[in-house]
Formats: structure tokens, sequence, C-alpha cells
């Protein structure tokens, strides 16, 4: 359900390392919450993103949130098909409900990022 | 409810005719909130701004008093069943079919204000669906919203998705916009941090060279009005071309759409949001407002259309039925980072709005439109035939078109005023080089020997 080699946000963001980049999306916990996700709305590769601030948005039958940029960086890919199938955050958050792909300015930024453990303990769940 | 509050001071009510609360159920309620006297809850508003003495106001009347006295106050208003009507400038003397609000004014339309329980008033949602469908009819684009205020207000919304679609900050303006529109874009936009920059024009017309001068890497969209402030038709589909060029959008206004029966749509050259006035449809003047704000865009911006949206489905069992729909974009569930700040809509102008455009179908609002443009065209012809009053811009125009006029236009109107003609918008107010123009507008409302007594009364003032 949440797995030991990402870092996660406060705001419910996962990141992975990949080399030099990091990937981003949301955690089981936060799909969950949402419920059926409808409409995921990301920026445009190129864009830059900041620590903790809104890069997009996403939306679900019952909600409308924020999604927050877990590291600063540029984007350099965007998940495009979150367009026609945006139930895979749903299903499977970590794999193809994937949504960006970041080029971080300062890879050393992910320490900032919460550890599966702590991040269980965020959400009131056990390890 | 209490059986004591039932029980109605007879006496005390029959004093208070228009006030339904009797003396024991305000001492009631002083009595609840812990207070003696009315006097005492204003008690936190300083002695020095009271008025100290009670309003100087006339002894009640009975009823049939007071209404005698209504319509003495009601027959010193001049209004368009009375007068000749030259006037536009967005605000438009169509006639109104009496099917209309005949059907509008039915109880259970007329009480409703934007749907709380949305989805208990099937009817009130069926009639939005038919008039966004209707509207995306008349303007070629794929979705409408139920309405918003009015024209000005929904030209400022479309300005503020065209920064929210774009992540661009400027918004280009041409000066052929209506200059009240202008007025509304900027008190609604400067607190949004978009900055309003404005496209001069020239013959009557949006200056697309400067147009093309202006465009930047900030620049979200390009308003332009069709036909304009002036009456006049704009290139949009080249002011368009150069909007996209630059990445951005292209907003065309539209004050009057019944030009639409007449007029390539926006859509079709290429429009990505068409706002604008929908007072024309079935509206009655109603001295500048109740108005209808239209807002149609691309099916791809939809998550960014402000306001209400109906959207049509089935229930359980399969039948049929309408919802509030994308309500997700709103106020209540968005709260700061909504699309809008708008949530509710002018409901009943735009049920008036469908049962109009349906009544005329598309060949009589064709027909309507074509009527127009003709009355306009031929007036156009006899007042410019008047020595000294002469055309102010050469591009082709739909029903409103600017006179130069050989003495000033307040002057003209004050002339014109005691023969029971309302004579057409002098443009000096808004535009300073313009202080001897006169925008004049021609409806299907108006007859030949209207328009030869306007020319008749002109010829003797020069």
């Amino acid at each position: 359900m949440y797995p030991k080699d990402l870092r996660y946000s406060s705001e419910h963001e996962w990141a992975r390392s990949e080399g030099d980049r990091v990937r981003v999306g949301i955690t089981k916990f936060a799909a969950d919450r949402l419920t059926d996700v409808v409409f995921v709305e990301l920026p445009a590769p190129g864009t830059k993103v900041q620590y903790m601030q809104p890069f997009g948005v996403v939306e679900s039958v019952k909600a409308v949130s924020d999604l927050y940029a877990p590291v600063t960086g540029t984007v350099v890919e965007v998940n495009t098909t979150l367009k026609e199938t945006p139930e895979v955050v749903n299903t499977d958050p970590y794999g193809k409900g994937w949504m960006i792909l970041v080029q971080p300015d300062n890879p050393k930024e992910m320490d900032q990022l919460m550890p599966v453990d702590k991040y269980l303990a965020v959400i009131g769940e056990k390890a | 409810m209490t059986a004591r509050s039932k029980s109605v001071d007879v006496a005390v009510r029959a004093q208070h005719k228009y006030i339904p609360a009797t003396e024991s159920e305000r001492e009631e309620m002083l009595k609840t909130v812990g207070v003696s006297s009315v006097e005492e809850l204003f008690a936190d508003i300083p002695a020095a701004v009271r008025l100290g003495r009670p309003l100087q106001l006339p002894p009640a009347l009975s009823e049939p008093e007071l209404m005698a006295h209504m319509r003495t106050l009601a027959e010193a208003n001049l209004h368009n069943d009375r007068a000749v009507c030259f006037l536009g400038a967005g605000a438009y003397d169509h006639y109104v079919p009496s099917v209309v609000w005949h059907l509008a004014g039915r109880g259970e339309f007329l009480t409703a204000y934007t749907p709380y329980q949305a989805e208990l008033m099937q009817g009130e949602l069926q009639a939005g669906y038919e008039y966004q469908s209707m509207l995306c009819a008349l303007t070629a684009m794929d979705v409408a919203n139920a309405s918003m205020y009015d024209g000005a207000s929904a030209t400022a919304e479309a300005a503020v998705m065209a920064k929210d679609l774009t992540h661009r900050d400027e918004v280009l303006i041409s000066t052929a916009v209506h200059p009240e529109y202008r007025q509304v874009l900027h008190t609604y936009t400067a607190p949004l941090g978009i900055h309003l920059r404005e496209v001069p024009y020239r013959n009557g017309i949006t200056d697309l060279g400067a147009l093309a001068q202006m465009l930047s890497p900030r620049t979200a969209g390009v308003l332009i009005q069709h036909p304009n402030f002036f009456g006049a038709l704009e290139d949009g589909a080249a002011a368009a071309d150069l909007a996209h060029r630059a990445g951005g959008l292209l907003m065309c206004a539209v004050a009057d759409p019944l030009s639409l029966g007449v007029l390539n749509p926006p859509g079709a050259w290429g429009a990505d949001i068409v706002c604008g006035e929908g007072q024309p449809l079935g509206g009655h003047l109603n001295f500048g407002g109740p108005y209808l704000g239209m807002l149609a865009t691309r099916q791809e911006f939809i998550r960014r259309i402000p306001g209400r949206l109906v959207g049509a489905t089935v229930d359980t069992d399969g039948r049929r039925g309408f919802v509030l729909t994308l309500q997700t974009r709103e106020q209540h569930i968005r709260r700061e980072k909504a699309s809008s700040n708008i949530c509710t809509n002018e409901a009943l102008l735009a049920l008036a709005a469908a049962i109009y455009m349906a009544a005329l179908g598309k060949s009589g609002f064709q027909k309507v439109s074509e009527l127009n443009v003709r009355k306009a065209a031929y007036a156009k012809e006899v007042i410019t035939a008047i020595p000294g009053f002469r055309l102010a811009f050469d591009s082709p125009t739909f029903h409103e078109f600017v006179v130069r006029t050989p003495l000033p236009p307040e002057e003209i109107n004050r002339r014109l005023l005691p023969r029971g003609i309302l004579g057409g918008a002098p443009l000096g107010r808004w535009y300073p080089d313009l202080s001897d123009a006169w925008l004049l507008c021609v409806t299907e409302q108006r007859t030949r020997a209207q328009i030869d007594e306007l020319a008749a009364q002109l010829e003797k003032m020069r």
C-alpha cells in the first residue's frame, strides 16, 4: 500500500528517485480519500515547479484538490494517459497513476520528505 | 412555532399593513435576545451618525391611494412602449413576443431563484439545458453555462478564464468593446493580477496592426466585440489568428445575439470564448437590469467555465433527467480556488431567452436579424443624405452605426425628446475624440415612417 522506496509529502504526494530525476504521484491514502478521480490537470513539460507549491489539480466526483510539488525543479515529462484514464490514480497510484517527472534543481531536497514509517504515522496507519 | 405566536393581534397588524411582525411578537423577540427596547439594539452606533428624529415620511395611504400615487410616478417615466427608440449601445429594443413572458411568468418558473435543491426542479433544469443548447447552436461553441449576471460580468469572467487557461497575465482588449464592459473588466480583473491593455481602433474597428505589435508571451487573450460598440463588424478571424499565433485565446463579446442570425458565428471563425449580453433574446429593457450574461466556450475548456452548468443524464431507471454538473469547479466546493465567485445565474432571463429562441425558430430568428440589417441600412441612407450628417466610419455594420452630426448629439437628443423620439448615444462621454459622434440603433421595431420622421426632424436642425 505504501512502498518503502518512496518519500512522502505532508500533502500526500509520493516522490521516487529515478536516476537524477524524480517521479511524482499521489498516495493510496489521498486517492482513497478523494474517491473516484475523474480529471487531473497537469502542467506542460518545461514548467518550473516549486517545493510544496501547487503544480496541478486533481478532481474526483466529490472534491477538487491541488497537487503540491515535493521537489523544486523542471517538469520533463507528464503522464498524458491520465487525460483518458484518470481512474488509474485510484487503481494504481504508484504505477500507471504517476503524474509528473521532474528534473530537480537540488536532488538533496528529497531528504526533506518523509520516509514511509513517518508518513504512516501521519495518516494513522500501522506499518 | 408555538401556539402563542400564531395568535395574531389583528388590531395591531391592521395598523402596520406592510409590516408582518406584531407588537407582541416584537416584544417576544426583544425578550429572547435580552434587550428591553428596539432602541437598545442600536446602542453601538455613535450618536453623531444617528438621525435623531423620525424619518420625514408622508402619512400612510390607503391601498387605492397608494396605487394611484404609484401610477403617477410610473407615468413620469418615458419608456420604449411610448417613445420611438433609436438608442442601443448595449441594451436593445427588440419586440418580445407575448408567449415569452406568458410562459416565463408562470408561477412554477417565476418564483425560481437559482435552485438550491437543484435536482428537485427538473423543469427548471431542463429549461437551463435547452437555453445552453440553443446558445451553443447560435454561437457554434461546444458548451455554454446556465447564464451569468450580465454582458459586462460575463465578459470579465471570460478574461479570468483566459488567464487560468493560459497561465498568462495580460489581456488585450479592443477600445471598440463597450466602454462599460471595459470598466467592469478593470474592476474585476485588477485584484486578480490581470493586466489589461487597450488596443486602439481605426475607422471604427480594432486596429489589427496595433494588436499585432502588442501581442507577447504574456498575452492570455485578445478580447474583441463583434459587432463592436460602434455597430461595426470586426475581422474576427484575423484577430483570432493573431491571438492564436501568440499562444493566446480569442474572446468575443456579443452585445446583441440577434446579430448571429446573419453573421458567421464566433465558433466558426476561431473564437475560443464567447461572452456577452442576452437581454435582446426576449428580455425587456428593464431600466438596465436584470440582464442576461452569456458565456460559451470549447469542450476542452469546460473545467474553467464559471457558474452553473446543467447536464443531461439518466436516472437509475434509465429515464432522462437533468443535473447540475461539474460543480467541483464551483465556490461551495473549491472555495477560494473556484473558477469564479459566481455560483448563481439569471435563470428566469435564461428561460425567457430559451422561449424566445424556440418561439422564433431558426428561420424566424434569421428573419428578425435580417429586418434589423435592412432597416438600419435604410436609416443610414436617409440620415447621411441630410447635409451635415455623415458616417463616422465606413466599416460594414449590423443594426447600429455612428454618425457625425452638425450640432452636438446631446443637443439633438434634447430636441427630439419632446417629439417622442429617443435619440442615439452621444459618444463623447466615452470617447473624447468622438464628441460630435452619435451612435444610432435601428431594430426591427422601427417602421419606415418612424425612420422618415427622425430624418425629417434632423433635416430641420441643420
